[in-house]
């Protein structure tokens, strides 16, 4: 999946800045481009500010501080009815009074068209998400993954330029939530269109963004395609946030360029990838995912460190297995190795030595 | 469809596989039929609830129904007349509506009139003639004092001679009224009609006619009310349903404190505040607004009867009214506005309809309420400003004549279940919500 240049800039934050009180920001200086026909995804726990500045994309919030502009021009002061921005709300907010044809035509009608016009527009706009058959139909009467769909065909049936979603599928079961992920990600690759979607869960962003802005404390942390978010995180707070990641406590030992050794408390030695450290003798923090670990001395690199690791308890989850570890001091360091035959089975109690690809391993600040 | 949405795969499947309940009655595991052992787990429990209400019940029984149903019967009964004066009723029953009261109907009545006055019935027979012609019981009770010494024939003679309105028509047409226990002169008198000499309805004297018209003023009035009520309780419940906790608290205690207060000191309250010499008055005039001479009467006429129970009813809107605002999620809003509507149609057409069921619950208490109304107008109306109600507590208190409050009430009873009924087919009652 190629990544659109962030330079295009479709839609820009410029130093934007939000308070609600007048005594602290919930948005803290935020600067962000956003290309044309690209699926962003705002990331972040709640009270990170992410939903914040989707309002204020929406017109329903406005900037304490800075400009907000879509397709190059200050949007600010424009109402939201005057934006043409489409927005999928996290409850759906299909309007209980109208049927799903009279949900659809709304937007339609305030924009004055034709009888036909809309009638042709409904149509396709059901049809996109297959949901032709239920246009006449209360949303009180459609199931929840139904309902999901007649928002996003509402969203979408006048043409905006750009769509935004708020945790769109929050409400919805697992099993559900994740077909939609494809189905969503599916409609944005056929029309094209520019999408800026928040969520709290990762997994999704993970499957559906072109890019990914991870928030916390009103900021952006990192901003990167998934891949690179989850394999190179660049702080502890991103490290953390996206997917399950060990975290070893200890000081630089050693630093030639990005190669760092680290000395733990336990006075072991690991090897770790310098990101943003800067000198010997400094804290740090190193974050490993639990997939990159390995036991088996074949598969780690030449010279690598490894360090000793006592076996808790091995968990059986079908496609992998997880293993809990004691590890320099750290109970809760965690292992998950596939599940193919012939892989050795670990028991509790059990000693082994692990290491780690030292591109795997990244020495963050500590927190 | 069914392959894209695992949820409707699976309702799908279920309905496929649902067994032909239509086929055998289920029974259970030991072979009784179902419905019935369901029926007898279930008696206990339902036992149990009614005990719980039968309290309750009762007291409705007793309080309510019961004398509810004594006024209805009131309305179309009274034996003041035809129990007492037997033998000129039985006249009436045997002749035709219209015929001359001969000798022997003037006989039956000296007859009787000596018997009631022996009983000491006479006042009540007096009292029943009284509804109808006005005066007309010191007719009998001076006459009845008369009869005790007995009236010799003819009859005829001897009565109109004792009192010249014996021969009075008029007086004979209501007796002949009042010969039937069960009659629906009430009824007619309730709506300004009354009956002629053969029987027929007709439309009573025009100086009379005073009821008709108090009904239409009252439903227009309630209406208004109701009316001016939606007018002010809409964005104040708007605004208790979106102002933050503490302020909204805080004008919620506002809103209900009239409920806090006798009625009665609200009401002087507004007549410190209404009349001529008062609050509002001599402000304009202070302002300059009006001439001193030419201060505004604003009560004790309709504009202070509609002041006053606008202001007793408001929070009967605003209660549900709010409760049902609260209630609509605020992004309904904010997704009409992301759609393209200005803020004006997103309310008409998105926030509006969703308030309806608390506006409907809100409008119909008020109105229900309003029609009923009687105190207030009684105190603030003048003599422009005074509803049925206040028709109806005069009969029971002034005339004590009954029989008409009571007729009068089940009209009114009636009007607003037609009304109820409209509303139903209009709205729906499901669409209503009390809180």
């Amino acid at each position: 999946m190629s990544v659109p240049a962030a330079t295009d800039g479709f839609v820009v934050f410029d130093h934007v800045q939000k308070s609600y009180d007048g005594q602290t920001l919930v948005v803290k200086d935020l600067n962000l481009s956003i290309g044309k026909g690209e699926f962003l995804t705002m990331l972040g726990p709640s009270g990170s500010g992410k939903t914040t500045c989707l309002m204020m994309l929406a017109g329903f919030e406005t900037a304490t501080h800075g400009e907000i502009r879509l397709d190059g021009r200050n949007i600010n002061d424009v109402p939201p009815h005057k934006r043409g921005i489409g927005m999928v709300f996290q409850n759906y907010a299909l309007f209980p009074h109208m049927s799903v044809g009279e949900n659809l035509a709304f937007p339609l009608e305030v924009r004055g068209m034709s009888r036909a016009e809309r009638d042709s527009r409904i149509t396709r706009a059901l049809d996109m998400v297959q949901m032709g058959q239920l246009r006449n139909r209360r949303p009180a009467q459609l199931s929840g993954g139904q309902q999901q769909r007649i928002a996003l065909a509402r969203a979408l049936v006048f043409d905006p330029k750009l769509v935004l979603m708020d945790e769109p599928l929050g409400a919805l079961d697992k099993q559900l939530r994740e077909h939609m992920q494809y189905e969503i990600k599916a409609l944005h690759d056929r029309l094209g269109i520019t999408v800026v979607y928040v969520t709290h869960d990762q997994g999704e962003a993970l499957t559906m963004s072109d890019r990914i802005a991870v928030f916390n404390d009103g900021r952006i942390q990192q901003l990167a395609a998934p891949s690179e978010l989850y394999e190179k995180p660049q702080n502890s707070f991103v490290a953390g946030f996206i997917g399950e990641n060990n975290k070893l406590a200890g000081t630089i030992e050693k630093l030639d360029g990005d190669r760092a050794v680290v000395r733990l408390p336990t006075g072991e030695l690991i090897d770790a990838t310098a990101v943003n450290v800067r000198e010997a003798g400094q804290h740090t923090l190193v974050s490993i995912r639990p997939e990159r670990v390995e036991f088996k001395p074949e598969m780690m690199p030449q010279g690598a460190h490894t360090i000793d690791a006592e076996v808790r308890d091995v968990i059986y989850m079908g496609d992998i297995l997880r293993a809990r570890m004691k590890v320099a001091g750290s109970e809760d360091f965690v292992m998950k190795f596939r599940n193919t035959l012939g892989q050795t089975r670990l028991e509790p109690g059990q000693h082994i030595r692990i290491g780690w690809n030292p591109q795997d391993a990244r020495a963050l600040d500590p927190v | 469809m069914a392959a894209l949405d695992p949820h409707a795969a699976v309702v799908a499947g279920a309905s496929g596989a649902a067994p032909d309940v239509t086929a055998a009655p289920l029974t259970t595991a030991d072979g009784r039929p179902l419905a019935r052992a369901l029926a007898r787990s279930q008696a206990r429990a339902r036992r149990r609830a009614f005990l719980l209400v039968l309290p309750l019940l009762a007291f409705v029984i007793i309080t309510f129904v019961i004398p509810i149903g004594q006024m209805l019967h009131r309305s179309m009964y009274n034996d003041g007349f035809a129990a007492h004066m037997p033998q000129v009723s039985a006249w009436f029953h045997e002749n035709p509506p219209g015929t001359q009261p001969d000798e022997t109907a003037f006989a039956a009545l000296a007859a009787d009139l000596k018997t009631a006055a022996d009983d000491r019935t006479i006042g009540i027979v007096g009292t029943r003639i009284n509804y109808d012609v006005p005066g007309t019981r010191s007719l009998f009770t001076s006459t009845g004092r008369k009869a005790k010494s007995g009236f010799q024939p003819p009859y005829q003679a001897a009565l109109v001679e004792a009192d010249p309105k014996w021969g009075d028509p008029q007086l004979w047409r209501a007796m002949r009224n009042a010969s039937t226990a069960y009659t629906s002169n009430f009824y007619l008198a309730a709506l300004d009609r009354t009956r002629d000499d053969q029987g027929k309805v007709v439309m009573a004297p025009e100086r009379q006619q005073v009821y008709v018209m108090l009904f239409k003023r009252t439903l227009l009035l309630s209406l208004l009310i109701t009316f001016t009520t939606f007018l002010l309780g809409f964005p104040i419940a708007h605004l208790l349903a979106t102002l933050p906790a503490r302020k909204s608290n805080l004008l919620m205690i506002l809103v209900l404190l009239p409920f806090w207060t006798s009625l009665l000191v609200r009401t002087t309250a507004w007549m410190v505040l209404l009349q001529q010499q008062g609050v509002i008055n001599d402000i304009l005039v202070w302002l300059g607004i009006i001439d001193s001479n030419g201060r505004l009467q604003m009560i004790y006429n309709q504009m202070g009867t509609i002041i006053a129970m606008t202001h007793i009813l408001l929070p009967f809107m605003i209660l549900p009214l709010y409760s049902v605002m609260r209630t609509i999620n605020p992004s309904y809003v904010r997704a009409a506005r992301s759609l393209g509507a200005t803020s004006w149609t997103a309310f008409r057409r998105v926030y509006f309809p969703l308030t309806l069921p608390g506006l409907g619950a809100g409008a119909l208490l008020v109105f229900i309420l309003a029609v009923g109304y009687y105190i207030t107008p009684a105190l603030v109306g003048g003599s422009t400003g005074q509803l049925i109600s206040n028709m109806i507590a005069m009969h029971m208190t002034e005339t004590l004549n009954w029989s008409m409050a009571a007729a009068l009430a089940a009209i009114l009873l009636g009007a607003v279940l037609v009304l109820y009924w409209i509303y139903d087919r209009l709205v729906g009652i499901d669409n209503l919500k009390l809180g």
